[in-house]
């Protein structure tokens, strides 16, 4: 019976999902570094055998899932599927073949049953060091970011590679956390592995052909209903972002037709001499996440999803080439979705968010002993968010991450890694942008050494001389900010220090409003003074 | 004093009905009364009054009342607590609100995250600081603290709640707060590092906000009972079940009623845990599926598991994240939203999707016949043949088929093409499979395997789906326990008096303070036995957990420790062992990896009388003598089948009966797959066997 065997698939497509769960949690809890075990850094996905990828865990931010589903192709590219072994496990932190920075170590593990290749697992997670001028914009050339690892075998035939291992420990400022998180990402890809091999014999499968066919099938079908429900035609945006040193124009055209969307970020700016600039596999990423969002939110990502949105630019900072310096690619990877959907909104009015604080505000922190004093070093990265556009019928969210999927670290726990102290991290009053309805608020964030200590902080902020625009007559975010306490004010990138006794204050971006702002209701007006979200003190 | 009262009365109030059990020597009665919103005692003394006529005792005899309730629950899922001070560390108002900074659902831009259970004009920072060493940073501004005394006095606050930051290192600001406030408010203050002294303050501070929250409406409630009680000539003490599975003196529950949080399943687990014992089975699973959620707990060596923080009151279709953080020792369930009324729907992939929205018991599901035109798991049960639509509920509902049809077909077949048998078999299998790979992954993330376990199931919806989850789990042996419709309130009268206290301090391995370990474990045994001896005298068992990881990692795996002291090398290889039972294998090769523990916890409870012993018996002797047959569909093999409809009381211990078959009682019925038989065991219970189990002998 055909219907039933229908079903079947269905419950089958569900427990794939499931088994990609089981990997994506398994990284969380045994992996070391801070931004992927409190902070969901990370992602896990189930491929077939010619590398499209079939499903992916709920738990992982975008820019790792939608790169981590081409990476597959380019393990396979390298690495011909006749030298493929049970028990391999392949990586690399290829920016332009992985997930964008030299940070991010990507593997992938051929899954055998019974001899027969019948899928790939891979994971994706962001170490806390790879050497070189750490994490940071000042590198002048991807050589300078740290170690570079090709794509190569990290486990052969279930032995590890004792070389890379130890070329890996002489090179990172924190090795035994690294070499750790090489080994959870390696025992993540392996319970998935376990995982599937024990569904497919309980269900009897010798392979997954007949499943990918039906969760392809079913995915296409939706989403080619979304897409021809969309209106046709061209639409474009630019947007402009604080850079290093000098402003920074990104631009896209949305090209909707009858079978896809297609992206093109010609007239952006040309590529940085900083380490900003984005591989296009990152901006494809965020790009396809963006559009995602407003057209299909409910339709699983996987390739057949993802094969709706087509991605092109010529050489320029969204698609930067090696040897670019591309560390901090998030800043303006974070900011794709603001520029998409600007050009979506046109094709869409009133359906599409406003603008937000969009690039995380990361900061890496650098601390150590006053000079000749005794005491700690560490190492401390701290991820932060400003506020979310509003979006129609609704005010944006504060201090909340978009379009990124991560967490914030607890400042008990923060402070548990070193000698630093968070004085403040509250929401930042009167930074949401006014309109029918309210952007989100951003935050403040006071950081100080402890006392016999000053630091040096990795500073990789945006929004600072350019606001979260407001859509539909919403106005605009409040600008973020970076002083000291006694009024010095800092830049939004690069490496600057903090010396002992000193507080560092981060006044972190707020969303762009929706809709006129007379259109606001008086209601919600005064429970924002009431709870002080809006203060009327100042502009 | 080790003997037991010989009659007790155990009450769950659920948010429907109100579950009543007594236990007269021995001799069980039990009953069902609709909840009372308003007057939640008033089912507890109106059952109480059914249940002493039937078993013609008066209250009087009564030595003891065991009570959980979901009340704590309900107020904070409702929002009805009450208006709470939230007085905070200066620089962090705002921690209960930024929750994680996070959305939990990825691709939805409409996401709502649920407001603050204390809104931000009501809390109020004041300066102090205490540092991550729990050394004092920055002094406590007190002279703020006396204005803001005056300023609560005067503003109506029903509750107040102290939060500081990392207050469970160091209370000294805590405490001298409430001090200098509790000289002008005169309404109970909850401090973090009494409630939950754990580190992370998001989750700490919605844990002391919950407990202000819910203290007044709790105290007042626990109160009235007592007195309505009193007045019904019941005199008996009153004690109540709470997260963790223990009792607790009515006294702490009023203090600490977020502790009652989640109660009425902790007596699910507590009911499954005694069946384990009864039969002697160290591994074993729980299953309790009622008309909304599914509940899932692993029960391992005669002990639930349990964990030191979940969620209440989520917002979104159950989703992880989108609840409060509640940060307490509790038996810890895996819910999700697949029970009897949960709703069936196509998704625009064309799937099947079940639950979490439920139909409730108003309109209830479409077969009730009471305008409900959603179809759902009971209609898609009704529809495959496991239901018989004339005893449902002791015939108190006639089931419709017609109504069943006709949503199914409307929500389900037609949009997919199939006919009526298929889509009842997709909506029943999604369900299922949904609740195998919850099952699933919860072993996984605990470092358990079901297969070769046992499975307990109850609660009215899980006897008609326990197989076909045996099926899916690769699980033997699954029982069918009788009263499985009261379960929670039975597992009430098997709890024992019990604490757990819990405390954050990191312990590193390379320089350890086994000093300073022991002096912790003492002051945590402390406060767990001033809980613990308000309600008993009887001799205590301890046990002591390390939760500890490899320094640098973010989650910490429990270790258990023995008695008496122990050095660094002694916890390493303890350590080491308990990891590669969780993740495969120790981390070789790391030189200098540390480890630490993070945070200490000590359970101390009385031993319980064992329950009387019986043998499993997966054999049994085939009968012959059947009610009769009807048709049911048998998920493994796809087809439509005549299955034997035997009545369980007409059963007797040893008999077997061939699958496929119903078994039909008065609250539910036990569908036997094809690939099962059932045997009745001595104590009444009914145990699913795979077929050729037996053959193979037992307890390997």
């Amino acid at each position: 019976m055909s219907a039933i065997d229908d079903i079947r698939l269905q419950v089958m497509w569900n427990r794939l999902i499931s088994v990609v769960e089981e990997q994506a949690t398994t990284l969380v809890r045994t992996a070391f570094s801070t931004s992927v075990r409190e902070a969901g850094d990370l992602s896990a996905g189930v491929f077939d055998p010619s590398g499209r990828m079939l499903a992916q865990a709920v738990t992982g931010t975008p820019g790792h899932v939608n790169t981590m589903a081409e990476a597959v192709g380019n393990f396979m590219a390298e690495i011909p599927t006749d030298e493929m072994h049970e028990g391999d496990t392949y990586v690399t932190n290829d920016p332009w073949l992985g997930t964008g920075h030299l940070h991010d170590i990507t593997m992938v593990s051929p899954s055998f049953l019974d001899g027969v290749l019948v899928g790939f697992f891979a994971c994706t997670a962001h170490v806390v060091d790879v050497g070189g001028r750490g994490f940071g914009a000042d590198g002048k050339s991807v050589y300078e970011e740290g170690i570079q690892i090709p794509i190569m075998r990290f486990i052969d035939r279930g032995t590890v590679n004792r070389d890379l291992v130890r070329i890996l420990r002489q090179n990172v400022r924190e090795p035994n956390q690294v070499v750790g998180d090489f080994y959870s990402l390696a025992a993540c890809n392996e319970v998935g592995h376990r995982r599937l091999v024990a569904m497919m014999r309980e269900i009897g499968l010798a392979t997954l052909d007949g499943l990918t066919d039906f969760i392809f099938a079913r995915t296409r079908a939706a989403m080619a209903e979304r897409i021809r429900a969309l209106p046709r035609g061209a639409w474009s945006n630019a947007l402009m972002t604080d850079g290093y040193d000098a402003p920074i124009p990104l631009a896209v055209r949305i090209t909707i037709g009858a079978e896809r969307i297609h992206v093109d970020f010609d007239g952006s700016a040309p590529v940085s001499r900083w380490g900003i600039n984005v591989p296009i596999i990152y901006s494809k990423a965020y790009a396809s996440y963006a559009l995602k969002c407003v057209v299909a939110p409910d339709i699983p990502n996987n390739a057949a999803s993802l094969s709706f949105f087509t991605v092109s630019s010529p050489p320029n900072i969204l698609n930067a080439a090696r040897p670019a310096p591309v560390s901090l690619r998030h800043v303006l990877g974070h900011l794709v979705p603001d520029l998409v959907l600007g050009a979506l909104a046109k094709a869409l009015p009133g359906q599409v968010l406003a603008e937000g604080a969009a690039s995380l505000w990361n900061i890496h922190l650098s601390l150590r002993p006053v000079a000749g004093g005794e005491g700690r070093r560490a190492e401390v990265l701290m991820f932060n968010s400003g506020g979310m556009g509003a979006r129609p019928g609704l005010d944006g969210l504060s201090a909340t991450a978009f379009p990124s999927g991560v967490h914030t670290m607890p400042i008990e726990a923060t402070e548990q890694t070193g000698p630093v102290v968070i004085w403040r991290k509250e929401l930042r009053p009167d930074s949401g942008g006014d309109g029918a309805w309210r952007g989100g608020l951003g935050q403040i964030i006071e950081i100080a050494a402890e006392d016999g200590h000053d630091f040096d902080f990795s500073a990789m902020f945006d929004r600072i001389d350019n606001p979260a625009h407001g859509r539909d007559g919403g106005g605009d975010g409040a600008p973020g900010g970076v002083h000291l306490d006694d009024g010095t004010r800092m830049r939004g990138k690069g490496w600057q220090h903090v010396p002992a006794g000193r507080r560092l204050i981060l006044t972190v971006p707020g969303g762009g409003g929706f809709g006129d702002p007379a259109g606001r209701d008086p209601a919600a007006r005064e429970d924002d003074r009431r709870k002080g979200y809006v203060t009327g003190e100042s502009a | 004093m080790t003997t037991h009262p010989q009659i007790r009365l155990g009450a769950d109030i659920g948010g429907t009905f109100t579950d009543i059990v007594l236990d007269v020597r021995g001799r069980l009665h039990s009953t069902k009364v609709l909840t009372t919103y308003a007057a939640p005692e008033q089912a507890i003394l109106d059952g109480l009054a059914i249940l002493t006529r039937e078993a013609g005792i008066s209250a009087g005899e009564i030595d003891l009342a065991i009570h959980g309730t979901t009340l704590a629950t309900n107020a904070l899922i409702a929002r009805r607590g009450a208006r709470v001070a939230f007085v905070t560390t200066q620089g962090f108002r705002d921690v209960i609100e930024m929750r994680t900074e996070n959305r939990f659902a990825q691709y939805d831009l409409a996401i709502r995250l649920p407001a603050p259970l204390v809104p931000r004009e009501d809390r109020f920072p004041i300066g102090g600081r205490i540092g991550a060493r729990g050394d004092e940073l920055q002094a406590l501004d007190e002279a703020a603290l006396e204005a803001l005394a005056e300023t609560l006095a005067a503003g109506g606050y029903g509750a107040v709640a102290i939060g500081f930051i990392h207050s469970y290192a160091n209370p000294a600001h805590e405490r001298r707060a409430r001090e200098i406030l509790g000289r002008r408010v005169s309404v109970p203050i909850s401090l973090s590092s009494e409630v939950s002294p754990q580190m992370r303050e998001f989750e700490r501070f919605t844990t002391v906000c919950a407990n202000a929250y819910v203290r007044p409406l709790m105290a007042d409630y626990l109160g009235r009972l007592e007195i309505r009680l009193r007045e019904a000539g019941a005199a008996c003490p009153v004690v109540m079940i709470h997260s963790g599975g223990g009792l607790v003196s009515l006294g702490t529950a009023a203090e600490f009623p977020v502790r009652l949080v989640e109660s009425g399943p902790a007596g699910g687990a507590i009911f499954a845990t005694d069946v384990a014992r009864r039969f002697d089975l160290t591994s074993t699973v729980s299953y309790d599926m009622g008309g909304t959620t599914a509940k899932i707990c692993l029960i391992e060596e005669f002990q639930p598991r349990t964990a030191r923080t979940f969620e209440v009151a989520r917002t979104t279709r159950f989703a992880e994240g989108s609840g409060i953080p509640i940060s307490i020792p509790v038996i810890e369930m895996i819910e999700i939203g697949a029970g009897g009324g949960s709703i069936a729907s196509v998704d625009a992939m064309g799937r099947i999707q079940t639950g979490p929205d439920s139909a409730g018991s108003e309109p209830g599901p479409a077969c009730y016949g009471r305008g409900g035109a959603l179809p759902t798991i009971t209609d898609a049960d009704l529809l495959l043949g496991k239901l018989d639509p004339e005893t449902f509920a002791g015939g108190a509902i006639r089931l419709s088929r017609e109504a069943a049809e006709t949503a199914l077909r409307a929500e389900v077949g037609d949009r997919l093409g199939l006919a009526l048998v298929p889509a009842a078999f997709g909506v029943a299998e999604v369900v299922d499979e949904n609740m195998a790979n919850a099952a699933r992954v919860h072993a996984v993330e605990n470092g358990r395997d079901l297969a070769g376990g046992v499975m307990i199931a109850f609660g009215g919806a899980a006897p008609l789906h326990a197989a076909r989850l045996c099926e899916k789990l690769d699980i033997a042996l699954c029982l069918v326990p009788a009263g499985a419709g009261v379960g929670s309130a039975i597992g009430f009268l098997k709890a024992p008096f019990g604490y757990e206290a819990v405390g954050s301090r990191v312990f590193r391995l390379s320089a350890f303070d086994g000093a300073g370990l022991a002096a912790q474990v003492a002051e945590l045994s402390g406060t767990a036995e001033r809980f613990v001896r308000a309600g008993t005298q009887a001799p205590l068992t301890r046990e002591v957990t390390a939760f500890m990881r490899y320094a640098g990692q973010g989650w910490e795996i429990p270790v258990p420790l023995p008695d008496g002291s122990i050095d660094a090398a002694a916890l390493r290889a303890l350590f080491r062992e308990h990891y590669a039972r969780f993740f495969g294998r120790p981390v070789d090769g790391l030189e200098g990896l540390d480890i630490e523990i993070v945070t200490i916890s000590v359970k101390l409870q009385d031993t319980r009388e064992a329950p009387s012993r019986h043998t499993l018996d997966p054999i049994g002797r085939p009968i012959v003598a059947q009610a009769g047959t009807r048709p049911v569909f048998d998920p493994a093999s796809g087809e439509t089948r005549d299955s034997a409809v035997v009545a369980r009381d007409a059963l007797a211990p040893g008999d077997r009966v061939e699958g496929p078959a119903v078994i039909v009682e008065r609250e539910t019925s036990t569908l036997v797959t094809s690939r099962f038989d059932a045997v009745l065991q001595g104590d009444g219970s009914l145990l699913l066997v795979r077929k050729g189990f037996g053959a193979k002998g037992f307890g390997s």
